[in-house]
């Protein structure tokens, strides 16, 4: 039976983790390197590391890192934040990555998506949305970090990312992030609805019973910050939790 | 001892040679008849696509030179891609002919409605005793993401099966080649436990 997956996620500024609110107000949490070996002593799911950075001011800083973490933890590993071109995610799988979290990019240049899953397959390539809501509850889509409005709508943009091989939809709400109010669940359901390639919900996860609404929802793939950075919860916790309350997780 | 993980293009072989070394095994990253025939055991990693990987091992002269360490008796081991290469032959875009060391062919999996790639941790449910699982527990979860799955001719082939929406291979074994459709590389303790067995096993 497929388990549930607890997905830490790792934001980057200047090659150290940060945690924000609502995309804005980074405050420093430590070093990414060792963040990696405890979530992975920690028996966590998969990795995904963002370099929140790279995108608004135009450069990468993940090569060195994918690579230390690589060499050392032995899960699934997804870098995102500035990859623009097919080299840039050749670089990175070169040096450690399984996947690429692409964003930005594939607004202007939707067949970076088809370019690197001909190449590393489709499995490799995690398209990442960042929507925030509208008072008249139509969800926006922005890119570069939330700075950048995009004209298009999240459903058109999922058909079209589906369309062209994606592998995964990592669906972020810019008004949960680091508000750990609970996922955005209408968000949730309706991604879902839209698409039939696997989902990594991501936005607003503040205690374990918010992971629990997910799954009851139909969520399968759950990504975490602040519930991890603030507080003394860990993934063997958040394990344990949904584990006693029937959801299947990993054996280990 | 001489391990070999086959470079062919096809990505995840730097996890396997990581996951190695990790576990204080030196392997070579091989991409000649040459090299290849020198090892005294072989892994063929692998992610991305059926045609795209035959057509690079024939690009590289590797066709023959893996069926050969294959009937030489030698232990060799295919993962994710690796594995479905086993085959006699695939059928993602379009039919293209396999190694033929494990006899069946690769199909698209049937998830009878759940999302594709299967993509995350699952169990297997170990189909006969085999050195590779033999340090494992019973209810083991390894790292699972693809959409397509091998179908054995000979059913006592099966080594493992896995649950997702069908019940399907997950890996396979016939003498001295065996293979797995998860990444043992990216399966944390269970996965570094069965790359462990895989290099200790004596055929």
């Amino acid at each position: 039976m497929l388990k549930v997956r607890l997905i830490p996620t790792l934001l980057l500024k200047g090659g150290r983790m940060v945690k924000s609110r609502q995309f804005d107000n980074f405050r420093d949490v430590g070093d990414p390197v060792s963040a990696a070996r405890i979530y992975d002593a920690q028996n966590a799911d998969e990795l995904v590391f963002l370099d929140i950075e790279a995108s608004r001011e135009g450069r990468g800083s993940l090569l060195p890192l994918i690579q230390k973490v690589s060499k050392e933890c032995f899960m699934p590993l997804s870098v995102g934040g500035g990859i623009r071109t097919f080299e840039h995610a050749q670089d990175l799988f070169k040096n450690g990555a399984d996947k690429v979290v692409i964003n930005s990019a594939v607004y202007s240049n939707p067949d970076l998506i088809g370019q690197i899953a001909e190449s590393f397959g489709q499995q490799a390539v995690i398209v990442g949305i960042d929507v925030k809501k509208l008072d008249n509850g139509t969800y926006t889509l922005f890119s570069h970090s939330g700075s950048r409005l995009e004209n298009v709508s999240l459903q058109e943009h999922l058909e079209r990312v589906c369309a062209l091989g994606a592998g995964e939809i990592f669906i972020n709400s810019i008004d949960r992030d680091g508000m750990m109010n609970g996922y955005d669940l209408e968000l949730a359901k309706l991604v879902h609805q839209c698409v039939r390639i696997p989902v990594i919900i991501s936005g607003g996860a503040g205690h374990f019973g918010h992971l629990l609404e997910a799954w009851e929802v139909g969520c399968e793939a759950l990504a975490m910050a602040s519930i991890f950075h603030f507080g003394d919860n860990n993934p063997i916790r958040a394990r344990t939790y949904l584990k006693t309350r029937g959801v299947p997780v990993k054996e280990i | 001892m001489k391990i070999g993980i086959v470079d062919y293009g096809m990505g995840n072989l730097h996890s396997v040679h990581n996951a190695l070394f990790h576990l204080g095994f030196d392997a070579d990253l091989v991409s000649t008849p040459k090299e290849l025939a020198n090892c005294e055991r072989l892994i063929l990693p692998g992610v991305g696509a059926f045609a795209q990987a035959m057509a690079n091992l024939h690009a590289l002269n590797l066709v023959e030179s893996i069926k050969s360490f294959a009937q030489s008796g030698r232990p060799l081991l295919g993962v994710c891609l690796g594995m479905q290469l086993l085959a006699s032959e695939g059928f993602e875009y379009g039919r293209t002919e396999g190694l033929g060391i494990i006899k069946g062919k690769v199909v698209t999996l049937d998830t009878q409605g759940r999302r594709l790639p299967h993509v995350g941790w699952n169990s297997v449910a170990i189909q006969k005793p085999h050195p590779l699982f033999k340090t494992q527990t019973k209810k083991a979860d390894f790292y699972f993401v693809h959409s397509y799955h091998f179908v054995t001719e000979d059913p006592a082939d099966a080594l493992t099966t896995t649950e997702y929406g069908e019940n399907f291979i997950s890996s396979v074994s016939r003498d001295n080649a065996a293979g797995v459709q998860f990444h043992p590389e990216k399966s944390q303790e269970h996965g570094l436990r069965l790359l462990e067995a895989f290099c200790m096993w004596s055929v």
